[in-house]
């Protein structure tokens, strides 16, 4: 799609516009003002503060899991590994462990969570989508056999306020801190890296990548690891945020995680996407269920207009390309057809 | 794959080494270490102001209601009572929540209701330590918190109100069975979900119960978890009487569970040779207890629940009670109660439910 953009500064901004990350970004301030004028509470620090820390787990894994799919690989099982992880906090908390020595811990078990996922998926050629449903229900499944239906509760006051409070002077929860570094990281990363080159090469042509000299398999485990381990740690945060370690917790978080990298305009087949219109997929997720919520919108009409953005933002982009690939046809021959 | 287990196995290498480093450390967070620096979770606690027994309802009173999920039969008839309740004492209310019954859906619902400063929070918590950060943060902007139907943790809410006592509702449930089946032979629980802070302490109480002489000849042999979900309780029910051939009666403490349990056993050939029973709502339980299936169950009256919930919170908002054990306020047609121990209020008795009687209720 790069070389498309030689066509004049005109059609360039033009094209950019049309772009559905930037529509995201666009739609997310639209939001973002409704919200300001439309609802006195919106606006409120306390209300954006957790607002912004509700969405941290959710964010932290989408830049994982961004990668992947713009690798054309994705990442069902991200939500059973927070569980997991949270069962395992809770667990080994409950059996006089140091919390110090138990996040270091949660972590590795992610990052082995995540070896046998991208070994599975690398080694055995298997697609992602069949592999990571079976680890969904495997780790969810691990998760009970460590914690059972017990909930732990009790944690140390330091740490779920780590988890809870904004960074002093700010409404920015820490947790959001972390995702604003990692996030600056991910996007150097990927937009500014020969290795985020070679994941939209992955993603666009894995033969062509290969042949290109790409190490196309570590790279994929790698990327594999990177969302486990970043989905152990947001269930360390989850856990103290909510102050209860569960089996269950975050079940079914991977659909909005994976949503928020689609409504970003990440194409699903891999190869497309940016990091931006990841973070603003996200925050319009996030901030239009939040201001949906503050006016008493009921929940099923909230799961309809996040439904229906999802939706829209999948066909967009193929009809933009479809309109833009019929209007380049005609310019072949542009008779002036007399009218009328 | 076999090329990368050596990998594997220094990586669970490094994790011994780096477990057993932090915890040689000594100086971690542990749970022990914890509690002797007096706990972790200081009770924020509003300031006992003193309860002023003749001080007048508040008009306008902007009360909701935050059920486990919407959508529950159960919980929209208590909801509902609430809300009618409040047109009594000229209050507003409403009612929001989660259309899952998960831990962490309801706290988003509570952020809401803080913003948009209601005067009462009225919560069916779905996890009792979950919801407990934000509902206290609600009570420090002066909002009171009342639970009711499953509690929050104690130091998370002025007054928790309490359908029936716990105790009351576990041992009668266990007498009821028992005297249905002739005080013999294996039985079965069906609850809700696993974590439901209610269903446990009633389970615990019928286990309790069920350690007396008199119930020796009964055996408990499996508690299973319908989740509060129709098709899976009905599921449940159908492997428990697979799993166990000889089992005699089901005792499910929740109105999904007892009807999808009534409903497999009256199209099955065990109709009439097991027993159910435990709590369920006439409407859902009136064809089983017509056709013989079910003999009698119990519930409280939901809108009584409601009702209840309802002008407490209003009581509290107003100042005529601080949640202190002790004061007596009076709720509308319901009459006077008295707070109890832990800021708790029980509506009264279970209530049971017969082929006699069943036909003067529909809820």
């Amino acid at each position: 799609m790069a070389p498309d953009v030689t066509t004049g500064a005109l059609g360039g901004s033009l094209q950019r516009f049309l772009r559905w990350d930037v529509l995201v970004g666009v739609l997310l301030v639209f939001v973002f003002a409704g919200g300001l004028t439309g609802s006195p509470q919106f606006g409120n620090i306390d209300n954006l503060s957790f607002a912004l820390g509700d969405l941290g787990e959710i964010a932290l894994i989408a830049l994982a899991m961004t990668l992947l799919v713009v690798a054309a690989e994705v990442d069902l099982s991200v939500a059973s590994v927070l569980g997991l992880s949270s069962a395992l906090v809770g667990n080994l908390w409950d059996a006089g462990w140091a919390i110090e020595t138990i996040i270091p811990l949660v972590v590795v078990v992610g990052a082995l969570c995540g070896l046998v996922n991208g070994l599975l998926v690398t080694r055995l050629g298997l697609p992602s989508l069949a592999v990571t449903i079976g680890t969904m229900a495997l780790y969810r499944g691990l998760a009970y056999v460590v914690l059972g239906d017990r909930a732990v509760a009790g944690f140390p006051q330091q740490f779920t306020d780590l988890a809870v409070n904004d960074v002093p002077g700010t409404f920015i929860p820490y947790p959001v801190m972390l995702f604003v570094a990692l996030a600056a990281v991910t996007g150097v990363v990927l937009h500014a890296t020969g290795f985020g080159r070679s994941l939209f090469a992955i993603g666009a042509q894995v033969e062509a990548a290969h042949f290109a000299g790409i190490r196309v398999k570590r790279i994929k485990l790698i990327l594999f690891v990177v969302a486990s381990v970043v989905a152990a740690f947001a269930g360390v945060i989850y856990t103290f945020r909510y102050g209860s370690a569960r089996a269950d917790n975050g079940s079914g978080l991977e659909m909005a995680v994976i949503a928020a990298v689609l409504l970003g305009g990440v194409d699903f087949d891999g190869g497309k996407g940016t990091l931006g219109g990841v973070i603003a997929g996200v925050l319009l997720i996030g901030l239009l269920r939040n201001l949906l919520m503050l006016n008493d919108v009921s929940t099923e009409i909230q799961s309809i207009v996040t439904g229906l953005l999802l939706v829209i933002s999948v066909i967009t982009p193929r009809l933009v390309a479809a309109v833009r690939q019929r209007r380049r046809t005609p310019t072949l021959t542009t008779q002036p057809t007399p009218e009328g | 794959m076999f090329t990368s287990s050596r990998r594997v196995a220094s990586a669970a290498a490094l994790v011994g080494l780096l477990s057993l480093g932090l915890s040689a450390c000594g100086g971690g967070t542990t749970k022990d270490s914890t509690a002797a620096q007096g706990g972790g979770g200081q009770t924020t606690g509003s300031a006992p102001a003193s309860a002023d027994p003749n001080a007048p309802i508040k008009e306008g009173l902007k009360i909701a209601f935050l059920p486990k999920q919407i959508n529950n039969p159960y919980e929209t008839i208590v909801d509902k009572a609430g809300i009618e309740a409040a047109g009594e004492y000229k209050g507003e209310a409403k009612e929001v929540g989660p259309s899952d019954a998960s831990a962490s859906s309801q706290v988003s619902y509570i952020n809401t209701l803080i913003q948009q400063k209601q005067d009462a929070i009225l919560i069916a918590a779905n996890d009792a330590n979950a919801v407990c950060g934000p509902l206290k943060q609600a009570m420090s902007k002066g909002i009171k918190v009342v639970a009711y139907d499953s509690d929050a943790a104690k130091d998370c809410r002025n007054l928790f109100i309490n359908q029936a006592s716990s105790e009351e509702i576990g041992r009668s449930q266990v007498k009821m069975l028992s005297d249905q089946i002739g005080g013999k032979g294996e039985i079965a629980i069906l609850s809700a979900t696993a974590n439901a802070t209610n269903q446990n302490a009633w389970i615990e109480f019928m286990k309790d119960e069920l350690g007396k002489p008199e119930y020796k000849d009964l055996k408990l042999v499996k508690v299973a978890y319908g989740d509060d979900d129709d098709q899976k309780s009905f599921q449940e029910t159908q492997g428990l009487l697979q799993a166990y051939p000889d089992l005699k009666g089901i005792i499910s403490p929740t109105t999904v569970g007892i009807s999808a349990a009534s409903r497999y056993i009256s199209g099955s050939k065990y109709k009439g040779k097991v027993a159910v029973t435990g709590l369920g709502t006439p409407n859902q339980m009136r064809e089983y207890v017509k056709n013989g299936t079910v003999k009698e169950f119990a519930l409280w009256n939901p809108k009584d629940l409601g009702y209840l919930a309802s002008f407490s919170a209003a009581a509290l908002a107003s100042g005529r009670i601080t949640g202190a054990e002790g004061e007596k306020f009076t709720a509308g047609k319901l009459g006077e109660f008295t707070i109890g121990k832990d800021g708790e209020i029980i509506l009264g008795p279970p209530f049971t439910f017969n082929a006699e009687n069943i036909d003067e209720f529909d809820f």
